[in-house]
């Protein structure tokens, strides 16, 4: 048990190496899954110093349902930006910036929750606190800020919550 | 069934132009040099994945073979833009802005991108317990 941990250091990484060369491929073939597989065992093993302290991802399910969410929603956001961008007038914009106070602890975490803000509706991560405990958030058009703010929380965060920590 | 499947290849490459589009006139039209980032990074990801789609659409119904590697094209956009417009924000905080402007770090004193080496210096003498040796 120990050896098999030793040699594969990060299963899901080896997962998705070789999914990732499958799809490369762009054909089934036995071929491509040995070799995808192979690149999928070395390139953990080779790559475990840089790593130190990853955290170790639960609940698979809990991912898929997560992408699904930000599938859905940066779809709505294209169209919501779309509307904003061609039908509302400037001056009657509100952007403004936000700061999300993050429960989150993980590196990253934290970065998954600022990729996701940047792809949804209406809003843009720019920053993040100096010692990693808020997130600023560029809104296109806010003219409630708290509520954006509360709905990134509920939406995002706790959903990576259960994934990370 | 053909013309049904052209009609929906045409229906996803005219909805991924119109996007690409308005993704374009966005930032011309948006007034702000923050708000110009949002219409890029957002517009041109269904832009793009409309292209995509049809491609893979095309492929399954007209060339007879399954064709997924525009996913992989997909997942590295998603991977890539957010980080473009992270740095290209991080530009604008760094030169337009200054702490005062900004607004307030949550419980912390200031953002990432403001902190200088003395502020560093600061933290760890704060922090770290002096070292044993």
């Amino acid at each position: 048990m120990k050896l098999i941990w030793r040699l594969f250091p990060h299963p899901l990484l080896t997962l998705l190496l070789t999914l990732t060369w499958l799809l490369m491929v762009n054909r089934w073939s036995l071929n491509s899954l040995v070799f995808g597989f192979m690149l999928g065992v070395i390139i953990p093993f080779v790559t475990q110093p840089f790593w130190p302290n990853r955290p170790n991802l639960r609940r698979p399910l809990k991912i898929a349902e997560y992408i699904l969410v930000v599938l859905l929603d940066i779809v709505q956001a294209n169209i919501i930006v779309a509307r904003i961008v061609l039908f509302k007038p400037n001056a009657d914009r509100r952007p403004n910036w936000i700061t999300i106070p993050l429960e989150l602890k993980t590196p990253e975490a934290i970065t998954a929750l600022a990729g996701t803000i940047t792809m949804t509706p209406g809003t843009l991560s720019a920053d993040v606190s100096d010692e990693g405990h808020a997130l600023l958030v560029h809104c296109l058009d806010a003219p409630n800020p708290d509520a954006v703010r509360d709905e990134i929380k509920q939406r995002y965060e706790r959903r990576l919550m259960e994934i990370f920590e | 069934m053909e013309t049904i499947l052209e009609f929906l290849v045409a229906a996803f490459l005219v909805t991924a132009g119109i996007f690409g589009i308005v993704g374009s006139y966005g930032l011309i039209k948006l007034n702000d040099q923050m708000s110009r980032l949002h219409a890029p990074t957002k517009a041109t990801t269904l832009g793009v994945g409309g292209v995509l789609l049809a491609s893979m659409l095309h492929a399954a119904a007209f060339e007879k073979y399954f064709s997924y590697h525009e996913l992989m094209i997909t997942l590295f956009l998603f991977l890539t833009a957010p980080i473009t417009a992270n740095f290209i924000a991080k530009v604008h905080i760094h030169r337009q802005e200054t702490r005062d402007t900004m607004p307030e770090a949550g419980g912390d004193d200031h953002w990432a991108t403001h902190d200088t080496p003395e502020d560093e210096e600061r933290r760890s003498a704060s922090q770290t317990p002096p070292a044993e040796d």
